[in-house]
Protein backbone atom coordinates (compact mmCIF):
# COMPACT_ATOMS: atom_id res chain seq x y z
CA UNK A 1 0.00 0.00 0.00
CA UNK A 2 2.68 2.47 1.06
CA UNK A 3 4.53 2.30 -2.20
CA UNK A 4 1.44 3.46 -4.10
CA UNK A 5 1.36 6.75 -2.22
CA UNK A 6 3.79 8.62 -4.54
CA UNK A 7 1.89 7.36 -7.58
CA UNK A 8 -1.40 8.49 -6.04
CA UNK A 9 0.05 11.91 -5.21
CA UNK A 10 1.28 12.20 -8.78
CA UNK A 11 -2.13 11.24 -10.13
CA UNK A 12 -3.84 13.94 -8.03
CA UNK A 13 -1.33 16.53 -9.24
CA UNK A 14 -1.84 15.29 -12.80
CA UNK A 15 -5.60 15.77 -12.58
CA UNK A 16 -5.15 19.37 -11.38
CA UNK A 17 -2.66 20.16 -14.13
CA UNK A 18 -4.91 18.54 -16.74
CA UNK A 19 -7.92 20.59 -15.66
CA UNK A 20 -5.69 23.67 -15.71
CA UNK A 21 -5.15 23.17 -19.42
CA UNK A 22 -8.79 23.98 -20.06
CA UNK A 23 -9.09 27.08 -17.89
CA UNK A 24 -9.37 30.37 -19.70
CA UNK A 25 -7.14 32.96 -17.99
CA UNK A 26 -9.22 35.71 -19.59
CA UNK A 27 -12.37 34.50 -17.89
CA UNK A 28 -12.11 36.55 -14.74
CA UNK A 29 -15.20 36.64 -12.53
CA UNK A 30 -16.70 40.10 -12.73
CA UNK A 31 -17.58 41.81 -9.45
CA UNK A 32 -20.16 43.79 -11.41
CA UNK A 33 -22.55 40.85 -11.67
CA UNK A 34 -25.48 41.60 -9.38
CA UNK A 35 -24.65 45.32 -9.34
CA UNK A 36 -26.32 48.14 -11.26
CA UNK A 37 -24.96 48.66 -14.76
CA UNK A 38 -22.86 51.85 -14.79
CA UNK A 39 -24.76 54.68 -16.44
CA UNK A 40 -23.44 56.70 -19.38
CA UNK A 41 -24.61 58.87 -22.22
CA UNK A 42 -22.67 58.43 -25.44
CA UNK A 43 -23.19 59.40 -29.08
CA UNK A 44 -24.60 56.70 -31.36
CA UNK A 45 -22.29 55.52 -34.13
CA UNK A 46 -23.46 56.57 -37.59
CA UNK A 47 -26.36 58.71 -36.34
CA UNK A 48 -25.04 62.22 -35.76
CA UNK A 49 -26.72 64.07 -32.93
CA UNK A 50 -28.25 60.96 -31.37
CA UNK A 51 -27.20 59.61 -27.99
CA UNK A 52 -27.97 56.51 -25.97
CA UNK A 53 -28.08 55.96 -22.24
CA UNK A 54 -28.94 52.74 -20.32
CA UNK A 55 -31.67 54.63 -18.46
CA UNK A 56 -33.63 54.74 -21.74
CA UNK A 57 -34.13 50.97 -21.69
CA UNK A 58 -35.05 50.67 -18.02
CA UNK A 59 -37.81 48.09 -17.65
CA UNK A 60 -36.42 45.96 -20.45
CA UNK A 61 -34.00 43.06 -20.49
CA UNK A 62 -31.16 43.95 -22.86
CA UNK A 63 -27.65 42.98 -23.90
CA UNK A 64 -24.62 45.21 -24.05
CA UNK A 65 -22.03 43.85 -26.44
CA UNK A 66 -18.54 45.37 -26.31
CA UNK A 67 -16.87 45.33 -29.70
CA UNK A 68 -14.28 47.17 -31.74
CA UNK A 69 -13.77 47.52 -35.51
CA UNK A 70 -10.20 46.23 -35.10
CA UNK A 71 -11.43 43.03 -33.40
CA UNK A 72 -11.89 40.34 -36.04
CA UNK A 73 -13.62 37.95 -33.63
CA UNK A 74 -16.23 40.65 -32.97
CA UNK A 75 -16.93 40.99 -36.68
CA UNK A 76 -17.33 37.23 -36.93
CA UNK A 77 -19.73 37.41 -33.98
CA UNK A 78 -21.74 40.12 -35.77
CA UNK A 79 -22.47 37.69 -38.58
CA UNK A 80 -24.07 35.13 -36.28
CA UNK A 81 -25.55 37.31 -33.55
CA UNK A 82 -28.85 38.27 -35.26
CA UNK A 83 -29.72 34.65 -36.00
CA UNK A 84 -29.08 33.56 -32.40
CA UNK A 85 -30.80 36.52 -30.77
CA UNK A 86 -33.74 36.33 -33.21
CA UNK A 87 -35.32 39.51 -31.83
CA UNK A 88 -35.77 37.96 -28.41
CA UNK A 89 -33.81 40.71 -26.74
CA UNK A 90 -32.50 44.10 -27.86
CA UNK A 91 -28.74 44.16 -28.32
CA UNK A 92 -26.85 47.40 -27.88
CA UNK A 93 -23.23 47.79 -28.87
CA UNK A 94 -20.42 49.64 -27.15
CA UNK A 95 -17.76 50.49 -29.68
CA UNK A 96 -14.46 50.45 -27.83
CA UNK A 97 -11.66 52.80 -28.84
CA UNK A 98 -12.60 53.32 -32.45
CA UNK A 99 -9.71 55.73 -32.97
CA UNK A 100 -9.69 55.40 -36.76
CA UNK A 101 -13.43 56.11 -37.13
CA UNK A 102 -14.06 52.83 -38.90
CA UNK A 103 -17.15 51.72 -36.99
CA UNK A 104 -19.84 53.67 -38.86
CA UNK A 105 -18.84 52.64 -42.41
CA UNK A 106 -18.22 49.10 -41.23
CA UNK A 107 -21.67 48.72 -39.66
CA UNK A 108 -23.27 50.32 -42.73
CA UNK A 109 -21.47 47.91 -45.03
CA UNK A 110 -21.91 44.67 -43.06
CA UNK A 111 -25.27 45.41 -41.49
CA UNK A 112 -25.48 46.22 -37.81
CA UNK A 113 -26.56 43.57 -35.30
CA UNK A 114 -27.37 46.34 -32.82
CA UNK A 115 -30.39 48.45 -32.06
CA UNK A 116 -27.79 51.13 -31.56
CA UNK A 117 -24.02 51.12 -31.10
CA UNK A 118 -22.52 53.84 -28.94
CA UNK A 119 -19.12 55.36 -29.48
CA UNK A 120 -16.78 54.95 -26.48
CA UNK A 121 -13.85 56.53 -28.23
CA UNK A 122 -11.51 57.01 -25.31
CA UNK A 123 -12.55 53.79 -23.58
CA UNK A 124 -13.62 55.47 -20.32
CA UNK A 125 -17.05 53.83 -20.18
CA UNK A 126 -15.47 50.45 -20.95
CA UNK A 127 -13.23 50.93 -17.92
CA UNK A 128 -16.31 51.51 -15.77
CA UNK A 129 -17.67 48.20 -17.05
CA UNK A 130 -14.38 46.47 -16.26
CA UNK A 131 -13.81 45.49 -19.87
CA UNK A 132 -10.53 43.71 -20.53
CA UNK A 133 -11.02 42.07 -23.92
CA UNK A 134 -13.38 42.22 -26.88
CA UNK A 135 -15.91 40.83 -27.40
CA UNK A 136 -17.64 40.88 -24.05
CA UNK A 137 -21.37 40.75 -23.45
CA UNK A 138 -23.37 41.89 -20.45
CA UNK A 139 -26.92 40.76 -19.72
CA UNK A 140 -28.83 43.56 -17.99
CA UNK A 141 -32.23 42.99 -16.39
CA UNK A 142 -35.35 45.13 -16.09
CA UNK A 143 -34.04 46.90 -12.99
CA UNK A 144 -30.81 47.85 -14.73
CA UNK A 145 -28.77 45.20 -12.88
CA UNK A 146 -25.96 43.27 -14.55
CA UNK A 147 -26.94 39.61 -14.35
CA UNK A 148 -24.16 38.01 -16.36
CA UNK A 149 -20.93 38.82 -18.14
CA UNK A 150 -19.72 36.64 -20.95
CA UNK A 151 -16.11 36.98 -22.10
CA UNK A 152 -15.33 36.01 -25.66
CA UNK A 153 -17.54 35.47 -28.69
CA UNK A 154 -21.07 34.12 -28.31
CA UNK A 155 -21.22 30.84 -30.19
CA UNK A 156 -24.51 28.97 -30.71
CA UNK A 157 -23.46 26.55 -27.96
CA UNK A 158 -22.74 29.40 -25.54
CA UNK A 159 -26.00 31.07 -26.45
CA UNK A 160 -27.95 27.94 -25.73
CA UNK A 161 -26.13 27.09 -22.52
CA UNK A 162 -25.67 30.49 -20.90
CA UNK A 163 -27.98 33.03 -22.52
CA UNK A 164 -31.18 31.15 -23.32
CA UNK A 165 -31.96 29.92 -19.78
CA UNK A 166 -31.08 33.26 -18.18
CA UNK A 167 -33.17 35.26 -20.66
CA UNK A 168 -36.10 32.93 -20.18
CA UNK A 169 -35.86 33.46 -16.43
CA UNK A 170 -35.46 37.24 -16.66
CA UNK A 171 -38.19 37.79 -19.24
CA UNK A 172 -40.82 35.61 -17.59
CA UNK B 1 45.24 51.03 -35.38
CA UNK B 2 43.40 52.90 -38.03
CA UNK B 3 40.39 50.61 -38.03
CA UNK B 4 40.28 50.84 -34.28
CA UNK B 5 40.13 54.61 -34.47
CA UNK B 6 37.34 54.37 -36.97
CA UNK B 7 35.44 52.07 -34.66
CA UNK B 8 35.90 54.51 -31.81
CA UNK B 9 34.60 57.35 -33.97
CA UNK B 10 31.55 55.26 -34.84
CA UNK B 11 30.94 54.46 -31.20
CA UNK B 12 31.16 58.16 -30.34
CA UNK B 13 28.61 58.93 -33.04
CA UNK B 14 26.23 56.43 -31.51
CA UNK B 15 26.48 57.92 -28.03
CA UNK B 16 23.75 60.53 -28.41
CA UNK B 17 21.40 57.89 -29.79
CA UNK B 18 22.02 55.62 -26.84
CA UNK B 19 21.52 58.52 -24.48
CA UNK B 20 18.13 59.27 -25.96
CA UNK B 21 17.12 55.62 -25.86
CA UNK B 22 17.84 55.31 -22.16
CA UNK B 23 15.73 58.33 -21.19
CA UNK B 24 12.56 57.35 -19.36
CA UNK B 25 9.28 58.23 -21.02
CA UNK B 26 8.20 61.73 -20.12
CA UNK B 27 5.40 61.70 -17.57
CA UNK B 28 2.00 62.74 -18.87
CA UNK B 29 1.48 65.33 -16.23
CA UNK B 30 3.36 68.25 -14.82
CA UNK B 31 2.65 67.15 -11.26
CA UNK B 32 5.59 64.98 -10.14
CA UNK B 33 4.04 64.25 -6.73
CA UNK B 34 0.93 62.79 -8.31
CA UNK B 35 3.03 60.86 -10.81
CA UNK B 36 5.08 59.34 -8.00
CA UNK B 37 1.90 58.34 -6.17
CA UNK B 38 0.54 56.82 -9.37
CA UNK B 39 3.69 54.82 -10.05
CA UNK B 40 3.83 53.56 -6.49
CA UNK B 41 0.20 52.45 -6.65
CA UNK B 42 0.47 50.96 -10.15
CA UNK B 43 3.30 48.64 -9.04
CA UNK B 44 0.79 46.61 -7.04
CA UNK B 45 -1.94 46.62 -9.68
CA UNK B 46 -2.22 44.13 -12.47
CA UNK B 47 -2.57 45.16 -16.07
CA UNK B 48 -5.78 43.30 -16.87
CA UNK B 49 -5.03 42.67 -20.55
CA UNK B 50 -1.38 41.66 -20.26
CA UNK B 51 -1.98 39.58 -17.19
CA UNK B 52 1.57 39.08 -15.99
CA UNK B 53 2.60 42.71 -16.04
CA UNK B 54 1.91 45.36 -13.48
CA UNK B 55 0.03 48.47 -14.45
CA UNK B 56 3.21 50.47 -13.91
CA UNK B 57 5.32 48.61 -16.46
CA UNK B 58 2.74 47.85 -19.13
CA UNK B 59 2.55 49.71 -22.43
CA UNK B 60 -0.81 48.23 -23.41
CA UNK B 61 -3.33 50.83 -24.41
CA UNK B 62 -5.79 49.75 -21.72
CA UNK B 63 -3.02 50.19 -19.14
CA UNK B 64 -2.39 53.72 -20.42
CA UNK B 65 -6.13 54.43 -20.15
CA UNK B 66 -6.24 53.00 -16.66
CA UNK B 67 -3.29 55.10 -15.53
CA UNK B 68 -5.04 58.15 -16.93
CA UNK B 69 -8.20 57.13 -15.06
CA UNK B 70 -6.22 56.78 -11.82
CA UNK B 71 -4.59 60.19 -12.39
CA UNK B 72 -8.01 61.71 -12.74
CA UNK B 73 -9.31 60.04 -9.59
CA UNK B 74 -6.23 61.31 -7.71
CA UNK B 75 -6.72 64.81 -9.04
CA UNK B 76 -10.30 64.61 -7.80
CA UNK B 77 -8.82 64.11 -4.33
CA UNK B 78 -9.39 60.39 -3.84
CA UNK B 79 -7.08 58.56 -1.46
CA UNK B 80 -4.95 55.63 -2.65
CA UNK B 81 -7.24 53.18 -0.89
CA UNK B 82 -10.32 54.69 -2.52
CA UNK B 83 -8.69 54.46 -5.94
CA UNK B 84 -7.79 50.80 -5.44
CA UNK B 85 -11.28 50.10 -4.10
CA UNK B 86 -12.95 51.58 -7.16
CA UNK B 87 -10.73 49.49 -9.45
CA UNK B 88 -11.52 46.32 -7.50
CA UNK B 89 -15.23 47.16 -7.83
CA UNK B 90 -14.87 46.97 -11.61
CA UNK B 91 -12.22 44.37 -12.27
CA UNK B 92 -12.39 42.28 -9.10
CA UNK B 93 -9.56 41.17 -6.82
CA UNK B 94 -7.81 40.03 -9.95
CA UNK B 95 -6.55 43.55 -10.46
CA UNK B 96 -4.54 43.30 -7.23
CA UNK B 97 -1.15 41.65 -7.41
CA UNK B 98 -1.34 40.86 -3.69
CA UNK B 99 -4.61 38.97 -3.22
CA UNK B 100 -6.49 39.90 -0.03
CA UNK B 101 -6.84 37.33 2.74
CA UNK B 102 -10.46 36.16 2.75
CA UNK B 103 -12.29 32.80 2.82
CA UNK B 104 -11.80 32.31 -0.92
CA UNK B 105 -8.04 32.78 -0.64
CA UNK B 106 -7.39 30.90 2.62
CA UNK B 107 -6.04 27.92 0.69
CA UNK B 108 -3.82 30.20 -1.38
CA UNK B 109 -2.29 31.91 1.64
CA UNK B 110 -2.37 28.91 3.99
CA UNK B 111 -1.29 26.32 1.41
CA UNK B 112 2.46 26.86 1.66
CA UNK B 113 2.32 26.80 5.48
CA UNK B 114 0.19 23.65 5.32
CA UNK B 115 2.69 21.91 3.06
CA UNK B 116 5.56 22.99 5.34
CA UNK B 117 3.79 21.52 8.39
CA UNK B 118 2.97 18.34 6.46
CA UNK B 119 6.59 17.96 5.43
CA UNK B 120 7.81 18.56 8.99
CA UNK B 121 5.33 16.02 10.36
CA UNK B 122 6.46 13.42 7.80
CA UNK B 123 10.11 14.08 8.60
CA UNK B 124 9.51 13.82 12.35
CA UNK B 125 7.52 10.60 11.95
CA UNK B 126 10.25 9.05 9.82
CA UNK B 127 13.00 10.09 12.24
CA UNK B 128 11.03 8.77 15.19
CA UNK B 129 10.51 5.43 13.48
CA UNK B 130 14.23 5.11 12.77
CA UNK B 131 15.14 6.01 16.34
CA UNK B 132 12.89 3.32 17.76
CA UNK B 133 13.82 0.63 15.28
CA UNK B 134 14.07 -2.77 17.03
CA UNK B 135 16.32 -5.55 15.78
CA UNK B 136 14.30 -7.81 13.55
CA UNK B 137 12.89 -10.95 15.07
CA UNK B 138 14.57 -14.14 13.96
CA UNK B 139 18.10 -12.79 14.12
CA UNK B 140 20.10 -14.68 16.72
CA UNK B 141 22.17 -12.79 19.32
CA UNK B 142 25.30 -14.48 17.98
CA UNK B 143 24.71 -13.10 14.52
CA UNK B 144 24.17 -9.61 15.95
CA UNK B 145 27.36 -9.82 18.00
CA UNK B 146 29.28 -10.95 14.93
CA UNK B 147 27.88 -8.09 12.89
CA UNK B 148 28.87 -5.58 15.59
CA UNK B 149 32.37 -7.04 15.67
CA UNK B 150 32.72 -6.74 11.90
CA UNK B 151 31.56 -3.15 12.04
CA UNK B 152 34.07 -2.37 14.77
CA UNK B 153 36.85 -3.98 12.78
CA UNK B 154 35.82 -1.95 9.77
CA UNK B 155 35.96 1.19 11.92
CA UNK B 156 39.49 0.40 13.13
CA UNK B 157 40.71 0.08 9.56
CA UNK B 158 39.36 3.45 8.68
CA UNK B 159 41.82 5.87 10.36
CA UNK B 160 44.83 3.84 9.25
CA UNK B 161 46.35 3.96 5.76
CA UNK B 162 43.78 2.58 3.32
CA UNK B 163 46.44 1.73 0.78
CA UNK B 164 48.16 -0.68 3.17
CA UNK B 165 45.14 -2.83 3.81
CA UNK B 166 43.93 -2.61 0.26
CA UNK B 167 40.30 -2.84 1.32
CA UNK B 168 37.97 0.04 0.87
CA UNK B 169 36.52 0.98 4.18
CA UNK B 170 33.19 2.71 4.54
CA UNK B 171 32.15 5.05 7.30
CA UNK B 172 29.80 3.36 9.69
CA UNK B 173 26.39 4.90 9.50
CA UNK B 174 24.91 2.18 11.60
CA UNK B 175 26.85 2.89 14.75
CA UNK B 176 24.11 4.63 16.71
CA UNK B 177 21.61 1.87 16.23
Amino acid sequence: MRRWIPLLAFAVLGVFLYLGLYLNPKEVPSPLVGRPAPDFTLPVVGRPGETFSPSEVRGEVWLLNIWAPWCSVCLEEHRHLPRMVADRVPVYGLTWKDLDREAAPLLARNGSPYVAAVDDRDGRVAIRYGVTVTPETFVIDRDGMIRMKHVGPITPAVWERKFEPLLRELQS
Amino acid sequence: MRSRLRLLALALCLLPVLGAASLPAAPNTDDPVLEARLNHLAEDLRCVVCQNESLAESRASLALDLREEIREMMRAGMSDDAVVESLVARYGDFVLYRPPVKPLTYVLWGGPLGFLLLGMALALATLHRRRTLRPQAGVSPEALREAAQLLRADDCNHPGSPSASGTVSRPSYQEER
